[in-house]
């Protein structure tokens, strides 16, 4: 199916969120997955199913440009 | 308050636009910023926003300075090695525009201390290296009520989001808590291109001018992400998640939590 990740076009095989990120190698822990507008919770990124035109986000993790605390 | 002819003369380039004018330049040098993090990010959000003619600028930092830091913390100088971070800061604000009033914190920002911090402040940026103080933060930006511009950077990538407590989409509306101690590598871990940290603290004190001024349209409910190698600037959607823990429906967060600190020098 095709679906948008991170605003391009992909054919995709995997069925549910889970999949796609182990397609693609992503750590779901590293990672905070918005489908449709949505933030899917992780514990439900196995059971989440994706559809045809499904717009995904992959939005990471990033710290910052620091010392020790701030 | 009442400009004199050097103030007139220092900010002439802002108060000749028509967006900001005498009137904006006024509420500039009224306005009060919390910069939390005197590193990477903060170094130029404190810099600009010194020479910006911001009234009032808190710096909380709990750290001195590390060769290792100057490379992209361009606040401090090779000769402030080992002095604390948030006073090298000062200095430094000072040296730009005197007119600045500027309050130091050197210690670590904590749940105990956070809201009585951030409570005497209009604006909070986000200048932290770490997860448990970008979680806190939000959190206690939350509970005081005031807009955060929340920032990160890794490797050759930047972040950015503008968030308004309770009206746009917070951090944990994307990011419900920390991830695992040691998942994501730290700067220190995995390098950071120097000049990101501008790129991106810049466009973080230019979120704090706009909401000062009150034009323009805030980065809130965007998720700006920007890739030094593609040069790309990237614009995510994001909501504000009715099942967020801190600002959704039914808000399981109540009081601030303070996470383990994973001790990562980015």
């Amino acid at each position: 199916m095709r679906i948008k990740i991170n605003g391009k076009a992909e054919e995709i095989e995997a069925k549910t969120v889970l999949e796609l990120l182990r397609a693609k190698e992503i750590e779901p822990q590293m990672v905070s997955v918005e489908l449709n507008s949505t933030i899917v919770d992780r514990e439900a990124y196995s059971t989440t199913s994706l559809n045809e035109g499904d717009r995904l986000e992959f939005l990471f993790f990033m710290g910052g440009g620091e010392g020790r605390q701030s | 308050m009442e400009f004199n002819d050097e103030q007139i003369q220092r900010y002439s380039r802002h108060i000749i636009l028509p967006e900001v004018g005498g009137k904006g330049q006024k509420r500039i040098c009224q306005a009060k910023i919390l910069i939390i993090g005197a590193g990477g990010l903060g170094s130029p959000a404190a810099l600009y926003l010194a020479a910006a003619g911001v009234g009032t600028i808190g710096i909380i930092d709990g750290d001195v300075v590390d060769l290792s830091n100057l490379h992209r913390q361009v606040l401090h100088h090779t000769s402030d090695v080992a002095h604390p971070k948030v006073f090298s800061a000062r200095d430094k604000m000072l040296a730009i525009n005197p007119d600045v009033k500027v309050v130091t914190y050197y210690e670590r920002l904590t749940a105990v201390n956070a809201l009585s911090i951030l409570n005497a402040y209009d604006i909070i940026l986000d200048g932290t290296d770490n997860f448990p103080a970008k979680f806190l933060i939000n959190d206690a930006s939350f509970f005081a009520k005031k807009p955060l511009i929340h920032g990160g950077i890794l490797r050759f990538d930047g972040q950015i989001i503008t968030i308004r407590p309770g009206q746009s989409a917070c951090y944990r509306c994307i990011h419900r808590q920390p991830p695992p101690n040691g998942l994501i590598p730290t700067c220190q871990e995995a390098g950071v291109l120097g000049v990101l940290a501008g790129v991106i603290g810049t466009i973080q004190a230019t979120e704090a001018l706009k909401l000062i001024l009150g034009i323009g349209h805030p980065l809130t409910d965007r998720w700006l992400i920007y890739n030094a190698l593609t040069a790309q600037f990237r614009t995510a959607r994001v909501k504000r998640q009715t099942h967020c823990p801190l600002c959704g429906d039914r808000p399981t967060i109540t009081e601030l939590i303070e996470y383990d600190q994973a001790v990562c020098e980015i």
